[in-house]
């Protein structure tokens, strides 16, 4: 079945992009993970690196080993094999756990006043939904999940905190992460979360990769404590 | 061992290899050098493998003393270079020895210089490269008092030929091969981005080169982030472009017209603040002759014995 969602581009003097839709879903996450996998099993000699996000992979080329429009066919190839119909459960599921609260996060009353409902219901929202990796990007590790129920979205803060801690689980909209590392953000707080989203120094140095889904569980001060979280 | 001591770091002198590669997934950018020119020329000239470890100088302020006998090629921005303060040429090796003290005053013409110590320096690997990036936190800029190492001193003295070296202009133009959003630009606003000079803005960093000039419509519509190439051009909002760089950040949601030529890259990154960027198209395939060329010429090129 020919797939008309799907388009190249030229990216660059040894680079293509091939997007894959226009519309953000579960579906589409899954796409981007497997032609991703795809280029990276079968043109691993070929490529310099892929960028999976969204509804796109970039793909830069060495030109010595691959000329542009070989790549071309093979995207085109692969593109049409990941549009074929797919089991929901592709991609690895992850579980995240999150000490919730207003302690952990200094967002969550406010986010919970301003959409009508109670902190329980934001949280049991927020963790009874499994999302998928949409993007790896921002800062090293920092991965974009969607999407969360419309009825806990909310826009990020007007201004932005100038520290974050590591592990901060935030909203923006609806998306929503897990802070990797102290930086400076602008998500809204709800809880934190014990697991290092980005350790460096690590065989597998993040947990999750694009498209993965992502299930939090909801854990106690003390049990964020015992896994390790930061104070 | 053949070594230097930090005496003076410099404005800011970084460890660049050839750059990270295959970590985009992670979020990781590439690093490496900024001038992929002159970096190449100090590796070669010191007798390194292509891409061994370097430093990479900005606007200059350098002063290290040899600890141990070495030799080094130094290439890149017009900065004076004194050895126990006797003026010594760029482009070339010169062998070291241990008291020895090298200094690189401000750049006259330019903005990065690589040193290349014979062997490479040893420096912290981090996901396969020594590349550093301070923004995710891989690796620190040259301090004070800072010890490197590197290997013995070569055999040989060689010097790149003068019509080699390439001149560091105040004046670029710079190559684009469309690509990404192109297409939904208007064809008024693509004519005004390639009919306008713009000035380098001071807030250029290893990031990115941030333009100022005419402001280029930017086509409506919110966008997905997406992967950023090397040397990609992008116009947010308010119509200032951005041309893209080593620590570029890997995913971004700002329609792009496409990307600048990696060759005129390197120009771009000698640039000050100030400095007049122009842009012409290029087509793909004259794109990819232009580099195939560059690197075969290159390649090509005997370095001349120095004496």
């Amino acid at each position: 079945m020919p797939d008309d969602s799907m388009r190249i581009e030229v990216a660059g003097e040894n680079a293509l992009i091939v997007y894959l839709g226009d519309a953000l879903s579960p579906v589409m996450a899954d796409r981007v993970r497997r032609l991703d996998q795809q280029l990276r099993e079968r043109l691993a000699d070929q490529l310099i690196d892929t960028v999976p996000s969204y509804a796109s992979v970039l793909i830069i080329y060495r030109p010595d080993r691959i000329r542009m429009e070989a790549l071309r066919e093979h995207l085109e190839e692969f593109g049409r094999a990941t549009s074929a119909p797919i089991a929901k459960e592709g991609g690895s599921l992850v579980t995240l756990p999150v000490w919730y609260g207003p302690e952990s996060g200094p967002d969550l009353v406010e986010l919970a006043d301003s959409n009508g409902l109670s902190v329980d219901q934001v949280v049991q929202r927020h963790h009874t939904r499994e999302y998928r990796v949409y993007a790896i990007g921002f800062a090293p590790g920092f991965a974009y999940l969607g999407e969360v129920d419309e009825v806990i979205a909310r826009p990020r803060l007007t201004t932005p905190r100038q520290q974050v801690p590591t592990g901060a689980v935030g909203i923006a909209d609806r998306q929503t992460a897990v802070y990797p590392a102290e930086s400076p953000g602008g998500w809204n707080l709800i809880g934190r979360c014990p697991v290092r989203m980005f350790d460096p120094l690590a065989s597998a140095p993040m947990p999750v990769g694009v498209g993965d889904r992502i299930q939090f569980e909801p854990i106690s001060r003390s049990e964020y404590l015992e896994l390790g979280g930061a104070p | 061992m053949s070594g230097f001591r930090v005496l003076e770091p410099g404005v800011l002198s970084l460890f660049q290899d050839a750059g990270r590669l295959r970590h985009h997934a992670l979020g990781l950018t590439t690093g490496g050098p900024m001038d992929g020119a002159a970096f190449y020329w100090a590796n070669r000239l010191a007798g390194n493998p292509e891409g061994a470890t370097t430093l990479e100088v900005a606007q200059g302020g350098l002063r290290l003393e040899c600890t141990g006998d070495t030799s080094v090629a130094v290439a890149g921005a017009a900065m004076p270079l004194k050895i126990n303060g006797q003026t010594k040429a760029l482009w070339r090796s010169h062998r070291m020895t241990a008291g020895d003290v090298l200094e690189l005053r401000h750049a006259t013409a330019g903005l990065r210089t690589y040193v290349a110590a014979a062997g490479g320096f040893e420096a912290p690997v981090y996901f396969g490269s020594t590349a550093v990036v301070r923004r995710e936190g891989l690796g620190n800029p040259l301090h004070a008092g800072q010890e490197l190492v590197c290997g013995v001193p070569t055999d040989t003295d060689w010097a790149l030929p003068m019509d080699q070296i390439p001149r560091y202009e105040a004046t670029v133009t710079l190559r684009v091969v469309e690509g990404y959003q192109a297409a939904e630009f208007s064809t008024e606003s693509r004519g005004l981005f390639y009919r306008s000079a713009f000035q380098v803005s001071p807030r250029s960093d290893r990031m990115g080169y941030r333009l100022e000039g005419n402001a280029v419509a930017v086509p409506a519509g919110e966008r997905f982030s997406e992967g950023i190439a090397y040397g990609a051009v992008q116009v947010p909002p308010d119509g200032q472009p951005i041309v893209l760089l080593n620590d570029r950040q890997t995913i971004g949601g700002y329609p792009k017209l496409g990307t600048v030529l990696s060759l005129d890259c390197w120009k771009l990154a000698q640039c000050v603040p100030g400095a007049k960027v122009c842009f012409e198209v290029i087509s793909l395939e004259a794109a990819q002759a232009a580099v195939e060329e560059f690197t075969a010429t290159r390649e090509a090129t005997a370095l001349k014995r120095s004496t």
